[in-house]
């Protein structure tokens, strides 16, 4: 026992830099507490409080980290927590960029004017239409653990896209993870595609955090440590096997490429982005993508930056194959929200693109371009969701391609907001879409990289088809008579459009602002 | 006078603007619409006196930066290619506003929409013609087809939704592929000047004396989008579906205006940046562009659609007038700028008047008339001479230009002009046939005497038809078309002055020095 005590002094408390890491502290420590919440509040009062608390957090989180990041700090970022948190400016703009992409989700998820009693349902017995049904939506409210959940689902991508070594990064991982899980079998109506999509998801998913614990696990047996910046110095000049280093690699990023649902990772997209409630794929599609870039990011830049000339072919294909799948695939969909996840697919081929930018001299241009692109395709995503959550039948949303003919008839104003987020998806210019893809590009040809970027230009334009083919659909088809109707959005919706769209519109027009920001700083190594 | 130029780009979108809020009201809308229209043309002509044929290279310049970290600025300026385009534009717009007066549109469509559309398309081919910046003429190169999407999807005949996308579905690939190019382009001065830049003449002077290699990738990246754009054989198949599909106004705006921005692009673009490269490919733009002008010809003969007969006339033409650009001579150059002009006049006056053809007939197929000149001898006497304008009448303005193009090619491409000569005669065939099985004969067609009256049969002239002739509107639409057709044909001097600097400026970037035979051949 004294042996113990003494053993515990000696082990001396890492320094924490809590001004750094506040933001993740405030987001975390919410999430306990609105859980507690969960658990003491009555039903109705849920809703509200949770809500509010959600929302402040999330307010409050951000103003810590303008606070820091306005502050005097060391310029190439600081490493806390005993070296497993490193916050430097990519991680700054990586959590704001998470902090306004969940607010823009939170409200969506709040939301209950589209559907009465929100999005989500209490338990999996209850089917839609019947008496339970109706009590939650005329007492409760809202089925509230969303809440909380989300807010540990952003809590486990902030601390992912700031892990300086990779058990840490798997923690968040997983704490980023299973709230997702979760939430993608919350949805209130077609039930049965959303569990079969949680189960996919969770099966998948633990898949493939196996790995990237075993690709963790080998890497280690390479360097001795799991420290980001000691596996770089390892593979900087020794004589150590290779195949533990790039085996342990190649399992690590098929884990990271799981997340980000890059192809050919990319199988569990389609269903699970369709069977979520909307609101929680709009979640998912953008916070999720900005987190898992934001960790391949993290990981190519400082532990395998000396070894691009051995990995970066392999990556290089399997952005070809991300986004010919993406492109190709998504031309056949007939759903709006699987076609979405393609064009989500064939985005993280460009995304990937320009992960691995990184030129013989050791710079990055491709780091700050990947950002912005995060930033701009995530506001995107998340109101082109939003617009699809308004489109509704009598049996909920109204997915079907088919039924969004001649929408811009019935409601030009969702027909116009939604063929300009097609147009930024499809990066044409004016738009944040092609601002982004313009710098991916950039730093693509700057690095050498000019054939992947001429297959990305002509992947842009076959999916450019899809995308047309929705704008077609809305504007010069004739409506079909029983066809669905479009939902006056509560203020939570509309806000959340609004701020996505607009967003897309001055990110195409103004991009310098954002562009400068991105590119202030390089990780911390 | 600058600000003649930024009030070119302003007015039509204020226009619009302003027409867009009176959808309600028709007629209100297409006043407004002409009168912004008009003030354009004023505002055009002023343009042109600002001008000075003997000034800088690139002149009315203004700009303020735009996206500083790349060094993108939206800067605007004009030489004497763009001014002349410029014209065109400002010239057809209220042509096409005014054919269109009585012209009726799909179900629920109001002309607001329509000639806001117009409009917002007005300015920002106006923009891309004036754009200084690489990254800024890419930008507008691309936004340039969203207005035009809707117009063709959203107010055009049957197939309209299919050959939106497929004219969508071109340009976007071509834009892109020149993407690639303008962004390689900004990495080399990037690397040269350590700063990267866009503007237009900064990038001349560091992409155009790079290896040979560089330069054919990087030309080749912008030939595709201009190739696409103009269009050149094999890369012109989505303007036929566009030009038969489009409501007539919108066929003028795509044959007579949008393509030119592939031609002008060449001029601008592709000689001044890439000088070895253009010179190394050209007999690669050379046999594209014949193949153009036999292909468009024969294609063209063999047409029964009036529309799509106008969409191949004008790939022949695009066919003259890239021989002319890759012939290297100044007065092959002089001709295909001015054949650049006058296609737009005199294809745009035929199409037109095909289009009041087609108002009476309610058909587009050249089988369903006949012997229309014994009901509307004036509407016949506008299509012959808009088709002997096509054709190339010597008194006639596309004369002048075909010369030009063809006298100038001979000496540096004797064999690729020969074969581009039969163009010409073929041109003669299927000009005078389409008139002769339009007009002449008995009166006969279903468009023209009914369907019921069966195959063959063939109409009584002295018997009221519902087939008029011109009105009052359509001889204001077409009368300025005819003075300009015989103006230019007879005294091209103001034309001529305007471009020869220009053009003999571009072709000293190239490296080829002639630019006086033109001067002395006055």
């Amino acid at each position: 026992m004294n042996l113990l005590v003494a053993q515990a002094q000696q082990i001396e408390a890492p320094e924490i830099d809590y001004g750094a890491i506040a933001p993740m502290l405030v987001v975390l420590g919410a999430a306990c507490l609105s859980v507690l919440l969960e658990a003491l509040l009555p039903k109705y009062q849920r809703w509200a409080v949770q809500l509010v608390l959600t929302l402040v957090t999330l307010v409050a989180a951000t103003g810590t980290l303008i606070l820091y990041a306005t502050s005097e700090r060391p310029e190439q970022g600081v490493a806390t927590l005993a070296g497993a948190i490193a916050v430097d400016s990519p991680a700054l703009f990586l959590w704001a960029t998470l902090l306004v992409l969940a607010f823009g989700s939170v409200l969506l998820i709040a939301d209950r004017s589209v559907e009465p009693g929100g999005a989500f349902v209490a338990q999996a017995a209850i089917r839609p239409g019947t008496v339970q049904d109706r009590a939650q939506a005329t007492k409760t409210g809202m089925q509230t653990e969303v809440f909380p959940l989300t807010l540990f689902a952003l809590g486990g991508m902030m601390t992912f896209v700031a892990s300086n070594d990779l058990l840490t990064m798997f923690i968040a991982l997983e704490v980023l993870s299973l709230p997702l899980y979760l939430l993608c079998g919350l949805a209130r109506r077609r039930r049965l595609l959303s569990q079969e999509a949680a189960v996919k998801y969770f099966l998948l998913g633990a898949f493939a955090s196996a790995f990237f614990l075993y690709g963790v696990a080998l890497l280690y047996g390479y360097a001795g440590s799991v420290k980001l910046s000691a596996i770089a110095t390892a593979a900087a000049g020794t004589d150590r096997s290779d195949t533990l280093l790039f085996a342990g690699f190649g399992l690590l990023v098929v884990g990271l490429l799981f997340k980000a649902a890059v192809g050919p990772f990319h199988a569990w997209t389609p269903d699970v982005y369709q069977g979520a409630p909307t609101p929680v794929t709009a979640f998912m599609a953008a916070c999720t993508k900005v987190a898992a870039f934001g960790g391949i990011l993290r990981v190519l830049t400082v532990a395998f930056e000396n070894t691009q000339w051995e990995w970066r072919g392999v990556l290089y294909g399997v952005a070809v194959v991300s986004m010919v799948i993406g492109a190709v695939l998504g031309l056949t969909q007939t759903d709006v929200k699987r076609m979405i996840a393609y064009s989500s697919v064939a985005h993280a081929g460009f995304l990937l693109i320009g992960s691995i930018a990184l030129t013989p001299e050791g710079t990055s241009p491709g780091v700050s371009a990947t950002l912005f692109y995060l930033l701009a395709y995530g506001f995107t995503t998340i109101a082109a969701f939003g617009i699809v959550s308004l489109v509704r039948n009598s049996d909920g949303e109204a997915t079907h391609l088919s039924q969004w003919a001649g929408l811009a008839k019935r409601s030009p104003i969702v027909a116009a907001t939604f063929t300009f987020l097609l147009l930024a998806l499809a990066g044409i210019p004016l738009t944040s879409g092609f601002i982004g893809k313009f710098v991916v590009f950039s730093a693509a040809i700057e690095a050498g990289l000019t054939p992947l970027v001429v297959i990305a230009l002509v992947a842009s334009a076959v999916a450019a088809f899809f995308y047309l083919r929705v704008i077609v659909l809305m504007y010069f088809s004739e409506p079909a008579p029983d066809g669905p109707t479009v939902t006056v959005p509560g203020a939570f919706t509309t806000i959340a459009i609004t701020l996505g769209a607009v967003v897309t519109l001055v990110l195409g027009l103004w991009p310098t602002f954002v562009l400068d920001w991105a590119g202030t700083g390089t990780f911390l190594s | 006078m600058t600000w003649v130029l930024i009030a070119l780009l302003v007015v039509p979108l204020v226009g619009a603007l302003v027409v867009a809020f009176l959808r309600k009201n028709d007629t209100k809308a297409k006043f407004v619409a002409l009168a912004f229209s008009l003030v354009e043309l004023v505002l055009a002509v002023l343009l042109w006196t600002a001008y000075d044929p003997d000034g800088e290279r690139i002149q009315l310049a203004s700009g303020v930066t735009w996206i500083e970290s790349f060094g993108v600025r939206l800067s605007f300026g004009i030489d004497g290619i763009a001014l002349v385009m410029i014209a065109v534009i400002a010239l057809l717009i209220p042509l096409v506003i005014g054919a269109g007066w009585t012209e009726k549109l799909p179900a629920g469509r109001s002309q607001g929409g329509y000639l806001a559309l117009i409009l917002v398309q007005e300015a920002v081919t106006v923009a891309v013609f004036a754009a200084t910046d690489v990254f800024l003429f890419y930008v507008l190169f691309e936004v340039m087809l969203i207005p035009m999407y809707f117009l063709i999807g959203g107010y055009g005949g049957a197939r309209r939704q299919y050959a939106a996308v497929k004219f969508f579905l071109y340009s976007f690939l071509g834009g892109l592929i020149m993407l690639a190019s303008a962004i390689g382009a900004y990495a080399m001065a990037s690397d040269e000047l350590g700063k990267g830049t866009f503007d237009w003449a900064t990038l001349v002077t560091v992409v155009r004396d790079a290896d040979a290699t560089t330069q054919t990738w990087l030309f080749l990246g912008f030939f595709l989008a201009f190739a696409i754009k103009a269009p050149l054989v094999p890369f012109h198949t989505w303007l036929p579906d566009a030009a038969a599909e489009a409501p007539i106004g919108v066929t003028v705006i795509v044959v007579g205006i949008l393509d030119k921005v592939g031609t002008f692009g060449m001029l601008r673009y592709l000689l001044p940046m890439f000088p070895t490269a253009s010179k190394n490919l050209a007999p690669l733009v050379l046999v594209l562009a014949v193949a153009g002008v036999l292909y468009g010809s024969l294609l063209a003969t063999g047409q029964r659609d009036m529309k799509r007969f106008l969409a191949y006339v004008s790939i022949a033409h695009f066919g003259f007038i890239a021989l002319g650009i890759f012939a290297f001579t100044s007065q092959a150059g002089v001709g295909s700028v001015s054949y650049m002009l006058n296609h737009s006049i005199s294809t745009g006056m035929l199409i037109l008047v095909i289009g009041m053809v087609i108002a009476r007939g309610g058909s587009s197929l050249i089988s369903d008339y006949g012997g229309m000149s014994k009901v509307a001898p004036l509407l016949a006497g506008m299509l012959l001479i808009s088709g002997l304008t096509t054709l190339s009448l010597p008194g006639t303005n596309s004369f002048v230009s075909e010369f030009l193009v063809l006298i100038g090619s001979f000496p540096t491409q004797p064999v690729y002009t020969i074969i581009a000569t039969v163009g010409m005669v073929l041109a003669a065939l299927y000009v005078l046939w389409l008139y002769q099985r339009i007009m002449t004969g008995p009166l006969r067609g279903d468009a023209l005497i009914g369907a019921a009256a069966g195959p063959g049969a063939v109409g009584d002239p002295e018997k009221k038809t519902a087939i008029g002739d011109l009105t009052k509107r359509e001889i204001a639409v077409l009368a300025p078309l005819v003075v300009i057709v015989l103006a230019l044909g007879f005294y091209p001097q103001p034309v001529l002055d305007v471009i020869t600097p220009t053009v003999g400026a571009t072709l000293t970037e190239v490296g080829v020095t002639d630019p006086v035979t033109v001067q002395e051949g006055k």
